[in-house]
């Protein structure tokens, strides 16, 4: 990293925290959005970007994360600062079955993509008849007072869950950044490279392969948690659908694969694009629906065509900070 | 264009765009800023561009009635619960002072959130989770039924059939769709069956399916082997057409199927896939009231705006959508403000009479809960290829045929 | 449990197991040979849903008749999809492929809805709603036809890849795609062929389909899930795999609606997809890979 990648990184955290204060709300939620996305995208990144093991069920994760704290606080009124440590040990018990099954058994690739699917998909439909959790009428929490911050239930105003947001984004960035500089980082690359000379080397590949997927679910385990209380209800439809899991990881893959700034830069680049198109089609007086899809479907292929790295690595060499 | 030009351009549009969001001015309104958020695209794209109609005739007939001006701002909420929060927060920076929607429980509960937050009324058109009235919202108002009262009105007009056609069935199999709506129909005749004892039959097999069923042969065939008098159902419309197309196929052949209160039966998608098959369906559900005032006037504005759509077929969820709106307007008026606060206040002490209601039901009064109580269900037959109100008698358009003729292939 | 209400159940779960198969063995083929994963399966067969619809509301072309130009023109859009725009990413990592086509399948799904609007569609002709009746057992006559279909669209296949010189070309192609150049192939046009040809098999699945379901456009997904599971159980890749997983779903879903609870049959699809990804990842009927 060189100084003007840290300059900007600098400027940008600057008007990040600073956001809030400017903002209208609009931009506030949609921000907020946007670092969910982002942060959980990083999580995925973990386990696909540094490690090479493709997973299309994320979901699983943010599910069970936030079914497990909303559960204890709606059943026994335990907050989400105690919560979490269900939901991070209940994702990581959940990861750890599926990596250990999958990397015993040695599936790999489009196999192992399909499995977390299934996991995903299996772990739907069972919450759909757990009745302690509500099954498919959902789980509600009550909501908060408006202006009042309860920090201990994490309840309050927008702000409050922007900048929980932004200080997880924050914080997994900085992990990732370590991560990446770190034994397991190399060894995870060496993985995800070519994984039959990672081992000819004498890299206990499954160890290797394991932390990812246990670190990659307990950082969404995290994601879940918030959104189970930003949102206050949680549906096994919404939050365990596989189009959340596809939601997750489109950030990653057109931000950049692999790369520390690609999730988030590809979450923010998303999410804007999304609601950019709607404004534009409104303006436009095109109000059919489905139109809007179409454009961003269309966009998004074009993204992929054309730069198949993602947008990161692109933008870093135009900007000129390298990696 | 150059290259450059081109780059030129579009970081200027970048500019705009971004900056837009920021340079907000909220206009001293004389118009009420109505933003109606309904799911128009995605897995629900039916019923929300159904609801849509309800709201595109609202501002004409409102001028009309009331002499208010109301504009009304749409958002797509594409079936999916993060974009109908942020699209709820959309409408607000557009200036919109009340909200209106979002037939999903789950997305309409996602719009309550925010509502609350900002201090922005939302009006729920449809949506019958009871949680949402519950869970201790100030700014959040439902003029529809919740799935309780739903089911308690939709049982006790089953009483009301078998007493007007003199049957007595002994059993029922009950079938309903494992959704967040089903689930809450399931529960509520769960709790409320074995209190009522005008009701003569006993529930045989409660049958459970999957909202995404493709194929419901083996629900059908376990119903069928109940042999049970008649078929109770709670269903969505997919679900409805494949149910009846494979009870044909098995030559299932009960005294009838009676809903305590669901979609699926009345709708024309039914009636279109199924043709004869689908006459003498009975669906007790909320409704427009057909000899109602206020039904001929949106249903004049209804006719004109879709010439080729039947109004029966959308009558509830432009009824309900339309009243919604309604409710917003007439608060407008009282308060004479836009002042999101003045709103809310003003829809506490909404007291719309009967004959100002398109849907069927009392006066719309909200409770402290911000729940109207005491909205009304009719007996809906599916008689000559239309849905027909055959119960109660005061607004019935025919009467109810139970148990149904044997199907003959036309 | 009675007799015949389970021998009612598991013939029709068989019936509607070999068109899943006929559906997934397109998917099974495109796999086998392009190694590309289809992620828009299911939104191409309602593509073809519709079109059967729209034949039908034209010229009142029933759905056994409309499978012939249907499959044709899925022939045609699926080479030139693979010419077009998947040849490029053959050698791309498996997260662009899916993005790629992910992408493809949100233009569908939306295209449709643009198109159609969101109502549901079918055709009504007059043996769907008939059943024919073996003792208690009642089979379900548009079922079976379709069934019979499926069976004979696979053999045909089946045959093709055995003894026809192109089908032969391609297997090459499969088994060693170096190997296949070398020789002198042109894998590419064989990659467009074979993606033609899994195009056709789901459009004929879709002509078949729609006397079983009514079309919407949000249908996609579900079928996409639906495809994988079963070509993986089946073995991805194997053409015989994929009929026998279709069987071996349409019959389990049908075993565990009747005997445990309906709402959660399709969660025993999962499982059993699990259990066959940790016992035999290569599928039922797969090689070993």
């Amino acid at each position: 990293m060189n100084r003007r990648a840290l300059a900007l990184g600098v400027l940008l955290l600057g008007v990040m925290l600073l956001l809030p204060a400017f903002a209208n709300s609009y931009v506030l939620s949609v921000a907020t959005l946007i670092l969910f996305l982002a942060y959980t995208g990083q999580a995925w990144n973990v386990m696909m970007g540094f490690a090479g093991q493709l997973s299309l069920g994320h979901s699983l994760y943010v599910g069970v994360g936030a079914y497990a704290a909303a559960g204890l606080f709606f059943h026994f009124g335990i907050g989400p600062w105690a919560g979490i440590w269900l939901s991070i040990a209940l994702c990581v018990a959940f990861g750890a079955a599926i990596g250990f099954l999958a990397f015993r058994f040695g599936i790999s690739g489009v196999y192992f993509a399909l499995l977390t699917i299934a996991f995903a998909e299996f772990t739907r439909i069972g919450f759909d008849h757990l009745d302690w959790t509500g099954g498919p009428g959902g789980l509600f929490i009550k909501v908060a007072q408006r202006d009042q911050i309860d920090l201990a239930n994490f309840r309050g105003p927008p702000a409050m869950y922007y900048y929980a947001m932004l200080v997880l984004t924050a914080g997994a960035l900085a992990l990732c950044a370590a991560l990446l500089r770190s034994r397991a980082g190399y060894y995870w690359q060496a993985i995800r490279e070519n994984e039959e000379a990672a081992q000819a080397l004498g890299i206990n590949t499954f160890r290797w392969k394991m932390l990812a997927v246990l670190l990659s679910s307990a950082m969404t385990a995290v994601s879940g948690v918030f959104f189970a209380f930003y949102y206050n209800n949680l549906f096994p439809e919404q939050i365990f659908n596989i189009s959340r899991s596809i939601e997750i990881i489109l950030g990653p893959i057109i931000g950049g694969v692999g790369t520390l700034f690609g999730p988030i830069l590809g979450a923010a680049v998303l999410t804007i694009l999304a609601d950019a198109i709607t404004e534009v089609l409104a303006a436009l007086g095109w109000e059919i629906p489905g139109i809007k899809q179409v454009f961003y479907g269309v966009v998004l292929l074009v993204v992929i065509m054309f730069l198949p790295h993602g947008i990161w690595p692109t933008l870093a060499r135009r900007l000129g900070i390298g990696k | 264009m150059r290259r450059r030009q081109f780059n030129r351009a579009l970081a200027a549009a970048g500019v705009a765009a971004g900056l837009a969001p920021f340079g907000m001015v909220r206009a001293q309104a004389r118009k009420l800023r109505v933003g109606v958020l309904l799911p128009r695209s995605g897995v629900q794209a039916l019923i929300g561009q159904s609801c849509q109609k309800g709201a595109d005739l609202a501002p004409g007939v409102i001028r009309q009635l009331l002499g208010v001006d109301i504009e009304i701002v749409n958002a797509d909420t594409e079936s999916n619960a993060d974009t109908a929060r942020t699209r709820a927060e959309r409408l607000i920076q557009e200036g919109a002072h009340v909200l209106v929607g979002a037939f999903d429980s789950g997305h309409t509960a996602a719009i309550a959130q925010v509502a609350e937050q900002r201090g922005i009324p939302h009006i729920i058109n449809i949506a019958a989770a009871p949680q949402i009235t519950e869970q201790g919202y100030k700014f959040v108002f439902r003029n529809f039924p919740t799935a309780i009262d739903l089911t308690r009105n939709g049982l006790a007009l089953m009483g009301e059939i078998f007493r007007a056609t003199n049957t007595v069935p002994r059993s029922a199999v009950f079938m309903h769709v494992n959704d967040t709506f089903g689930q809450a129909m399931a529960k509520g005749v769960g709790a409320l069956l074995p209190r009522l004892d005008f009701l003569p039959f006993k529930v045989l097999d409660t049958i459970a399916y999957d909202p995404a069923a493709r194929d419901l042969t083996v629900e059908v065939s376990k119903a069928k082997a109940a042999n049970a008098d008649f078929l109770m159902l709670v269903c969505r419309l997919n679900d409805a057409i494949i149910l009846r197309r494979e009870m044909a196929k098995q030559r299932w052949n009960p005294m009838g199927i009676i809903s305590p209160g669901s979609p699926g039966l009345y709708e024309e998608q039914y009636t279109r896939a199924l043709g004869p098959l689908a006459e003498y369906a009975i669906c007790n559900t909320v409704w427009f009231n057909p000899k109602s005032e206020m039904t001929k006037i949106v249903g004049a504005a209804f006719r004109k705006q879709n010439p080729k759509d039947v109004l029966d077929f959308h009558g509830t969820n432009v009824g309900y959508t339309f009243d919604a709106i309604m409710i917003a307007a007439d608060a407008f008026k009282r308060a004479r403000s836009t002042e999101p606060k003045a709103l809310a206040d003003a829809i506490r002490q909404t007291a719309i009479p009967v004959a100002n209601r398109m849907s069927l039901g009392g006066a719309i009064r909200f409770n402290p809960k911000g729940q109207v109580e005491g909205n009304l269900s009719a007996a809906i037959q599916n008689l000559k290829g239309k849905p027909t109100v055959t119960l109660p008698a005061e607004f019935a358009e025919a009467k109810v045929v139970f148990p149904q003729p044997a199907y003959k292939k036309a | 449990m009675p007799i015949d209400l389970v021998a009612n159940v598991v013939i029709a779960g068989v019936l509607t197991g070999l068109v899943y198969g006929l559906m997934a063995l397109g998917l099974s083929v495109i796999f086998g040979v392009v190694r590309v994963v289809n992620f828009a399966h299911g939104e191409m067969m309602t593509i073809a849903m519709y079109a059967t619809v729209a034949l039908f509301a034209a010229f009142r072309l029933d759905p056994f008749v409309a499978v012939v130009p249907v499959a044709a023109a899925f022939f045609v859009f699926g080479y030139a999809l693979q010419a077009g725009i998947i040849n490029p990413f053959i050698t791309r990592p498996e997260h662009a492929q899916f993005m790629l086509v992910l992408a493809i399948a949100i233009i569908m799904v939306n295209g449709l809805l643009m198109a159609f609007g969101p109502d549901a569609r079918n055709v009504q002709v007059d043996y769907q709603l008939e059943s024919f009746a073996l003792g208690p057992v009642l089979v379900d006559k548009a079922r079976l036809y379709a069934a019979g279909t499926a069976l004979a669209v696979s053999a045909a296949l089946f045959a093709f890849f055995k003894f026809a010189r192109i089908g032969k070309a391609i297997r090459a192609c499969a088994d060693n795609y170096l190997g296949a150049r070398v020789v002198g192939l042109d894998v590419k046009r064989y990659y467009a062929f074979t993606f033609g040809l899994g195009s056709a098999c789901v459009a004929v699945a879709g002509c078949m389909m729609i006397l079983l379901v009514d079309v919407s456009p949000a249908l996609g997904p579900a079928y996409t899930l639906l495809a994988f599971v079963i070509v993986i159980v089946g073995g991805l890749g194997s053409m015989g795999g994929a009929l026998l997983g279709g069987v071996l779903i349409g019959v389990s879903e049908a075993l565990a609606g009747l005997f445990i609870t309906p709402s959660a049959k399709s969660m025993f699809s999962f499982g059993l997809l699990i259990l066959v990804l940790l016992f035999r990842p290569q599928g039922l009927l797969g090689r070993k890979p």
